[in-house]
């Protein structure tokens, strides 16, 4: 066929589609969706089978047999759980406005756009080979279809002119995807064009696959006995039909990739969640996308046998598909293939260019953009739709490139399955975020890093290497000259192949990382509520605007500025007005936005640009407020740190309630003791009160009067002698206990005897004694150690001791007993009376000072109420103890207590 | 003039013995609260000098007792008492006192208000 017929054909096929997409638009337009139905949905869905299925599995197929159904059996298995996980992801993107993948984890993590760059940045690397073999695809099958079969076997870069047409087809498709994905500035205005004109590329490459399956099968072959038997008769591939003894774990990991891909690959992820109109749709599409595949993988089988009969190994099994029908000298047969292999390759490379454009312009060029102050937010509407312009232009480019030096040297599966590998890192971190509320942003980060890693060096470097990019001793020994490190035997383990061991390593690093460093790591509250919101999203989809997620104010014309700058000035108010009506509210006299308004506003942007620069951008509005306790508690009771979190809220309620105890016992004390320090001071005022009004009173009479008579007279000056000295002795005593109170007053240590301290004791108090008619008994221990000791003070203390009891016994019958005993190692001094004994409750309080004053508050202290201060203040200072009892019959007992080391 | 001393200090009753017997005054001396209301209840004072802190009925008590009592409530009440704060002031001026002298008291001046005291 010649160049301009193939190119023209191509064109054409391209205009179809771009009508397709327009009628689809107008009807949109005119209220009317061609897509929103469940058909629609599940054929664009089909946008999975590309060029890889359209070649790639019939030479994988010609080769190993039927292994190439792992990557449709691995969708089929996981579409009854799309039910559970797809209708979760795609109800979290409408009502956070989330327009892709990184975007979707990044928001999860606490809307984090560090992890959202290196998302994309991961998803390009991955992607980018997979979109050059679709261009490797396209530029095989339209040189084969130009040129001829034996074209196939030549090295295809050596060929000018096939360098060529692959750059041509790249700029065309570059041009196509430009036209088709970035004529609106809002992108989660459902792309209804695209929608259709996947779907319709579909249909083309299914009717197209199962014409040529049909033609080779039926006109070729006598039906599909007739291949078989043929082969057989050759048995020139005995097992094809067979899984090897060896292959099943290689049938579980492709499965497993598969099906992580048909979720996760960007352009799976543009139909399947961000294009879905109706979560219902996933009802059909669960068992109608899997019959799709079925249909398309009938003839896979017979077309690679038929081709391995008619052609041997001579020729690329890649190119069976063309290669019969040209043999045959059937073009039409040829031209169809070709279209449908177009079609997949072209339907592929428009959806991935724009899902990965997207990704890249508001995950990576928008954050950046919004986060700087180069522009106004005026611009950032058009920058936002340049950079996605920009983007798709450099991704073909990048894909290009990729195809021109590396994935010439691979098969389309192979390089595909490298793509599919990446894709599968993300699913930890996506899987994880809707159903592991724990799960944390470094988490996240650290599992997705070392996936990417383990990806990058297991799958990436070995194509580098045959590409002749990276040395060769790195496959053939190990980085380093370290077998532990060799991409394709990861720490020496041989035996299985390399996309086996660097699938199983990179998801192993990735899941333990994840899971490892999520469990020893907290959520900030940002971060918990996205957790929260993500894994609980049909609790929380319905009030999600009125719930709060910002908690800020911002004002309202602020707002619509800002939404007029990227929705221009009607569609705001379409809005606002759409806003006013579902809510209720009147914008009149208004001028405080609140949250809901903020939240819906951000939402609104975040189709826009991006979720996370719409935050950024909103967030330079907003005095944001952090969440208030409420909400957050709110939140916190649904989870599962609620427990842990409770425990610690009471730890500290009560650790608070123990504080504020203290601070109430020890304001309680102080309170006291300036009470105590007030009483101390009108009591020593009040005792010094009594003796100066005598002297006072009979200095005065003393002076007035001449005509006293000498008794009088006398009996006057000595009673003024006699409260002198009482003035005296308390004001000593005030002075003595201050001085032991404050610590100043050090003992005076000495040996001392201890019947010679009770005998000077006993003298000191006999006068006072024999006054009153009180009987003093004596009774010392014999062999009484000597012992250090103040002996002044303790005298004092035994002296105070004594003639209180003095004072209080009863006169003419008080008995006196005091004695002197050792009491292990300490010596115990006691004075027992026979007077009225100690009411129980003042035992303790009468060695406070002046505690007999208050005790008696109606009489007339008897002494100065400081002499047990004093006594238990001495004691203390010789580390000994006072205290009393009273007696069985009648009186009470002072007990001292004194340590004799 | 009649003049009854309440007071449990004998050094107090001392003085206020010799200053109202030199200011003409017939005295009669209690020693507690209970035996002033009995002397009062005997000889009707004109005076009393009371000292609030007594065990059992203190001053307060004796004051309340005789300027309720319609008999004895022109009996003129001076209280002499150690109690110097306010409220203790105005405690006994509540109870009906015409004077509230606290210790020291200046000799002079007690004689001086008692006579007044004694001629209104």
């Amino acid at each position: 066929m010649s160049f301009g017929i193939i190119f023209l054909l191509s064109v054409v096929y391209l205009l179809v589609l771009f009508a397709v997409a327009l009628w689809a638009e107008r009807c949109s337009k005119q209220g009317r969706s061609l897509t929103n139905n469940p058909y629609i949905y599940s054929l664009s869905l089909a946008v999975y089978c590309t060029a890889w299925t359209f070649y790639g599995s019939i030479g994988r197929a010609a080769n190993t047999g039927i292994e190439f159904l792992a990557i449709y059996i691995g969708p089929t298995l996981i579409m009854p759980f799309w039910l559970i996980i797809m209708r979760k992801i795609i109800r979290i993107c409408k009502v956070q406005n989330i327009t892709n993948l990184a975007d979707f984890i990044a928001a999860r993590y606490g809307k984090d756009a560090t992890l959202g760059s290196f998302v994309t940045l991961f998803m390009v690397l991955g992607i980018v080979p997979y979109i050059s073999i679709q261009i490797k695809a396209i530029t095989d099958s339209f040189i084969v279809l130009w040129q001829g079969i034996e074209q196939t076997n030549k090295v295809v870069d050596s060929l000018d002119w096939a360098n060529e047409a692959s750059l041509y087809f790249t700029i065309l498709l570059a041009l196509f995807s430009l036209w088709f994905g970035t004529r609106s500035a809002q992108t989660t205005t459902q792309n209804q064009g695209m929608v259709m004109a996947i779907a319709f590329e579909s249909i083309i490459k299914l009717v197209a696959f199962l014409t040529v399956g049909i033609y080779v099968t039926y006109w070729v072959f006598n039906g599909f006995g007739d291949i078989f038997n043929q082969t057989n008769a050759l048995s020139i591939t005995p097992n094809l039909l067979l899984i090897p003894n060896n292959g099943y774990f290689n049938w579980f990991v492709l499965s497993l990739l598969s099906g992580i891909a048909i979720m996760f690959l960007p352009r799976q992820f543009q139909l399947a969640v961000v294009e879905n109109t109706n979560e219902q749709h996933l009802h059909k599409a669960i068992w109608l996308f899997p019959l799709y595949l079925f249909i398309i993988n009938l003839f896979v089988l017979p077309i690679a046998l038929g081709g391995k009969l008619m052609f041997g190994n001579s020729i690329n099994p890649d190119t069976y598909l063309l290669a019969i029908a040209i043999q045959k000298g059937n073009y039409f047969i040829a031209g169809l293939a070709y279209l449908g292999g177009f079609s997949a390759a072209t339907g592929m490379i428009i959806v991935e260019t724009i899902a990965l454009s997207l990704l890249l312009s508001s995950n990576l060029i928008m954050p950046i953009v919004a986060k700087s102050n180069w522009v106004a937010d005026k611009h950032l509407s058009r920058i936002s739709l340049f950079s996605r312009r920009f983007s798709i232009a450099a991704l073909l480019f990048l894909a290009y490139l990729y195809y021109q030096n590396v994935a010439n040297h691979y098969s389309l599966v192979s390089i595909g399955l490298i793509s599919f590998a990446a894709v599968a890192q993300l699913a930890p971190a996506t899987l994880g975020g809707i159903f592991w509320k724990n799960s944390t942003r470094a988490g996240a980060f650290a599992g997705l890093l070392a996936g990417f890693i383990t990806w990058a060096f297991t799958l990436v470097v070995p194509t580098l290497i045959s590409a002749k990019l990276l040395p060769n001793a790195w496959l053939s020994v190990g980085l380093g000259n370290i077998s532990l490190f060799n991409p394709n035997a990861l720490w020496g383990v041989t035996g299985i192949d390399s996309l086996e061991q660097a699938v199983f390593w990179s998801l192993f690093f990735n899941v333990f990382m994840y899971v490892g460093v999520s469990l020893f790591s907290r959520q900030s509250s940002k971060e918990h509520n996205q957790a929260e919101l993500f894994v609980d999203i049909f609790k929380y989809s319905e009030i999600y605007e009125s719930s709060v997620v910002w908690k800020g104010s911002a004002y309202i014309p602020d707002i619509k500025t800002l939404l007029t700058n990227f929705l221009g000035v009607d569609k705001t108010n379409e809005l606002l007005q759409q806003y006013a009506e579902r809510y209720d509210v009147t914008w009149n006299n208004k001028d405080q936005a609140d949250s809901r308004l903020v939240t819906f506003a951000e939402t609104q942007l975040a189709g826009i640009i991006g979720s996370t620069s719409a935050r950024i951008v909103v967030s330079s509005i907003i005095k944001e407020d952090t969440i208030s306790i409420d909400e957050v508690v709110e939140i916190l009771k649904e989870s599962q740190q609620l427990l842990s979190i409770n425990k610690e809220l009471a730890t500290k309620t009560t650790e608070l309630r123990q504080a504020t105890e203290q601070l109430k016992h020890i304001n309680e004390q102080l309170n006291e003791k300036d009470i105590q320090k007030d009483e101390f001071l009108y009591t020593v005022t009040h005792e010094l009160r009594t003796p100066l009004t005598s002297i006072r009173a009979l200095s005065e009479i003393l002076y007035d009067y001449d005509d006293i008579d000498t008794n009088e007279k006398r009996h006057f000056l000595s009673t003024i002698i006699k409260e002198s000295e009482r003035m005296t002795r308390l004001i000593t005593q005030v002075l003595d206990l201050e001085k032991l109170e404050s610590g100043e007053q050090k003992l005076n240590l000495s040996e001392v005897e201890i019947i010679d301290l009770i005998e000077e004791s006993v003298t000191a108090v006999k006068q006072l004694a024999t006054e009153k008619g009180v009987a003093l008994f004596i009774d010392i221990a014999p062999f009484m150690p000597i012992f250090t000791a103040d002996k002044d003070r303790l005298m004092q203390v035994i002296i105070n001791l004594l003639s209180n009891a003095i004072k209080f016994c009863p006169s003419e019958q008080g008995v006196i007993k005091i004695q002197a005993q050792i009491i292990n190692n300490n010596l115990q001094i006691s004075v027992a009376d026979n007077g009225l004994g100690i009411p129980l409750v003042y035992k303790n309080r009468i060695f406070d000072k002046f505690y007999q004053a208050q005790m008696l508050n109606k009489s007339k202290p008897h002494g100065s109420g400081l002499g047990l201060a004093i006594s238990k203040k001495i004691i203390d200072l010789h580390h000994g103890l006072i205290w009393v009892e009273n007696n069985e019959q009648e009186g009470a007992t002072f007990f001292v207590q004194i340590p004799l080391v | 003039m009649k003049v009854l001393i309440v007071d449990d200090e004998p050094d107090i009753i001392m003085t206020l013995d010799f200053l109202m017997r030199k200011a003409g005054f017939d005295v009669f001396i209690g020693r507690n609260g209970a035996e002033a209301i009995e002397l009062v209840k005997e000889h009707q004072p004109d005076l009393v000098i009371l000292d609030i802190m007594m065990p059992n009925v203190d001053g307060y008590e004796v004051c309340t007792y005789i300027k309720q009592t319609e008999q004895y409530k022109n009996s003129k009440v001076i209280f002499l008492s150690a109690k110097g704060k306010e409220v203790d002031i105005e405690r006994g001026y509540a109870v009906g006192a015409d004077f509230y002298m606290p210790k020291p008291f200046s000799s002079r001046e007690l004689v001086k208000k008692a006579k007044e005291l004694l001629t209104k």
